[in-house]
């Protein structure tokens, strides 16, 4: 009521002012939470078109053979259906890609955040966030053309195709990931640990691996675990240098696909829609997603941790 | 234990310590060094092999069987349509979600779901958002395999990077400026577009303009709702010559874009289409460096003039 006759005194023959505003303020909140509502109705409708196709699915193929058969040929005539040579060909794929990105990556790590000068930081920290914009497809054509001639040179007998170069490849690709969330949990650490530890007359090496790295660790462990999570999504560099024939192997010199490349090379055929082969991606990608949401809501844990220690 | 008096022995242990300090230093250099030149490497080795295919025909050309006669005219033009799409989608959604969580959003559970929700959407890998798009968009909404799908699965695929990028814009802006707003009488949405957006504009700018880099370069959706084809035409003109002027045609058209062309290429034996590959990635990499180098700008700008 006081309201009212305020906005009447304040906007003489403006009535319904107020109200119109009102109206207005109502109408764009309203806007503001729809649009933030989407992302949950994204992630609804992801699990539920993925689930939905992947009931079908199963309702062909037992759980237990998806689990368990080793071949994967559905677009055979003696059509197999077992998930076990692309979880292989993801498995070795990403160990090797994080064999290179995790030491790398925090090596450069603690170098930018414990040793580096200004001006290097500087410079290495816009080169690594540029490094980390370029397209997955021009990785894997460097995978393909570069990556892989230069390791037949050392191994003669590596095949075109093969799981090393396109994992070494996918390594050098999450570097920058991995390098600044580790960064940013170790700087998050604060100084006076740092300046303790120097007191004590400790170098700079051993204040960064005994001091630094362990109060940041929950943070340095969320930075690994959601660029596995990265590793295992990552498509286009397994597609174009590993190639895309399921194989059950764990020899990395071997080609092999991974779930991501056997859903590209589904894609890239013309199968009709409602067909097994195209409710197979459809598991293949719920599969995926089970692995990635595992790493990804253990990785925001840890990272939640770590910002709410300090 | 050592005789801790014993001054000159504590200088010997602290020097040979240093010496640690010494190769860490050298490490985390060589480390650094492995980043920077196979960036290198990747550059050089497209600039080698596509520099001589880039001239104007390349751009100008549909592609082709013919290798030297192929272009990239369809997959500039459907990679700026598509993008078109997705900035429209994408732009007002994410800012509109992130004014909500950080200005209007209340401290209760399903604003907590919203935020972890957002978090685990930036790590759903991009294939799955291709899945997503095949399913909903291609077949259950029936725009098939065209710009308006592509187009909003990459806005899907970018808006938590706008989100986050508008709430840390927002978050950095202090307290007594919406003060100083609602003392004058401001409503709510008063003091956000008059004041919040504009002050936050840079940083939000920021994410809007890595989003989009990501999204030129996404290939793996858009290989998922099956927009592999052999595209020699261009989709129909927004434009047109008498009224209503504008035509909304082109959304439903089919189309390729620079990513797919490349992967198109990239992937078959011949040599010569491997040259256009290059080509093409080194366009694709010119475009995308151009659009993160202009955030990052952008960011070190708003770092410094900006002072609270």
């Amino acid at each position: 009521m006081a309201n009212e006759s305020q906005s009447k005194i304040s906007h003489p023959g403006k009535l319904g002012y107020s109200f119109r505003r009102n109206l207005n303020e109502r109408f764009i909140e309203a806007f503001l939470f729809l649009s933030a509502a989407l992302s949950i109705a994204i992630m609804l409708a992801i699990v539920a078109m993925l689930a939905k196709e992947s009931v079908v699915f199963f309702q062909h193929v037992s759980l237990w053979d998806f689990l368990t058969d080793t071949q994967w040929t559905p677009l055979f005539d003696d059509a197999h259906y077992g998930i076990l040579p692309l979880i292989s060909g993801t498995v070795v794929s990403s160990l090797i890609a994080l064999s290179v990105a995790l030491p790398l990556g925090t090596i450069i790590a603690i170098y930018l955040s414990e040793f580096a000068p200004f001006t290097v930081r500087e410079f290495a920290k816009p080169f690594l966030e540029l490094l980390g914009g370029v397209p997955t497809v021009v990785y894997g054509y460097f995978a393909l053309l570069f990556v892989t001639p230069l390791l037949q040179i050392i191994f003669p007998e590596l095949p075109g195709f093969n799981l090393l170069s396109a994992g070494l490849v996918m390594g050098i690709m999450i570097i920058p990931y991995v390098s600044s969330m580790t960064e940013d949990a170790m700087r998050a650490v604060p100084m006076n640990l740092r300046e303790g530890s120097y007191a004590m007359g400790a170098t700079r090496f051993q204040t960064a691996i005994r001091v630094v790295m362990p109060a940041a660790f929950s943070g340095i462990a969320a930075a690994y675990i959601l660029g596995i999570s990265r590793a295992v999504g990552e498509t286009m560099v397994v597609a174009i240098a590993a190639g895309m024939q399921p194989n059950l192997t764990w020899n990395p010199m071997e080609p092999a696909a991974t779930i991501t490349a056997y859903i590209v090379q589904v894609s890239l055929g013309d199968l009709p829609h409602g067909s097994i082969g195209y409710q197979t991606i459809f598991a293949a990608g719920l599969t995926l997603l089970l692995i990635t949401l595992v790493f990804n809501i253990i990785g925001h844990m840890l990272r939640k941790r770590y910002r709410e220690i300090y | 234990m050592k005789n801790v008096n014993d001054i000159e022995e504590i200088r010997k242990i602290i020097s040979l310590h240093k010496r640690w300090d010494f190769i860490f230093m050298i490490a985390g250099v060589l480390a650094l060094m492995i980043a920077v030149l196979t960036f290198m490497a990747l550059f050089a080795h497209m600039l080698i092999d596509g520099m001589p295919r880039l001239n104007w025909e390349f751009f100008t050309s549909f592609p082709s069987r013919r290798a030297e006669s192929a272009g990239i005219l369809s997959a500039w033009v459907g990679t700026t349509l598509v993008m078109l799409v997705t900035a429209i989608a994408a732009v007002p959604l994410g800012i509109g979600a992130g004014v909500y969580l950080e200005e209007y959003a209340p401290k209760n559970l399903f604003t907590e779901i919203i935020e972890i929700n957002v978090t685990n959407l930036a790590g759903v890998p991009s294939i799955i958002y291709g899945l997503l798009a095949l399913g909903l968009f291609v077949y259950q909404l029936g725009f098939g395999q065209s710009i308006l799908a592509a187009g909003l699965a990459l806005a899907l695929l970018i808006l938590p990077v706008v989100i986050v990028a508008t709430r840390e814009a927002i978050r950095a802006i202090p307290v007594s400026i919406r003060e100083g707003a609602y003392a004058l009488g401001a409503t709510k949405w008063q003091t956000v577009s008059d004041h919040l957006l504009p002050y936050s504009s840079a940083g939000i700018l920021t994410g809007i303009i890595i989003g989009l880099a990501r999204a030129i370069g996404e290939t793996a959706p858009i290989i998922t709702i099956g927009a592999l084809t052999f595209i020699a035409f261009l989709p129909p003109s927004p434009i047109k010559q008498e009224f209503p002027y504008v035509s909304f045609e082109w959304l439903t058209a089919p189309f390729t874009v620079m990513p797919i062309q490349m992967f198109n290429w990239v992937s078959r034996p011949e040599e010569a289409f491997q040259l256009n590959a290059a080509a093409a990635g080194l366009v694709l990499v010119v475009m995308t460096l151009t659009m993160n180098g202009l955030a990052i700008y952008l960011r070190y700008r708003m770092r410094k003039n900006i002072k609270w």
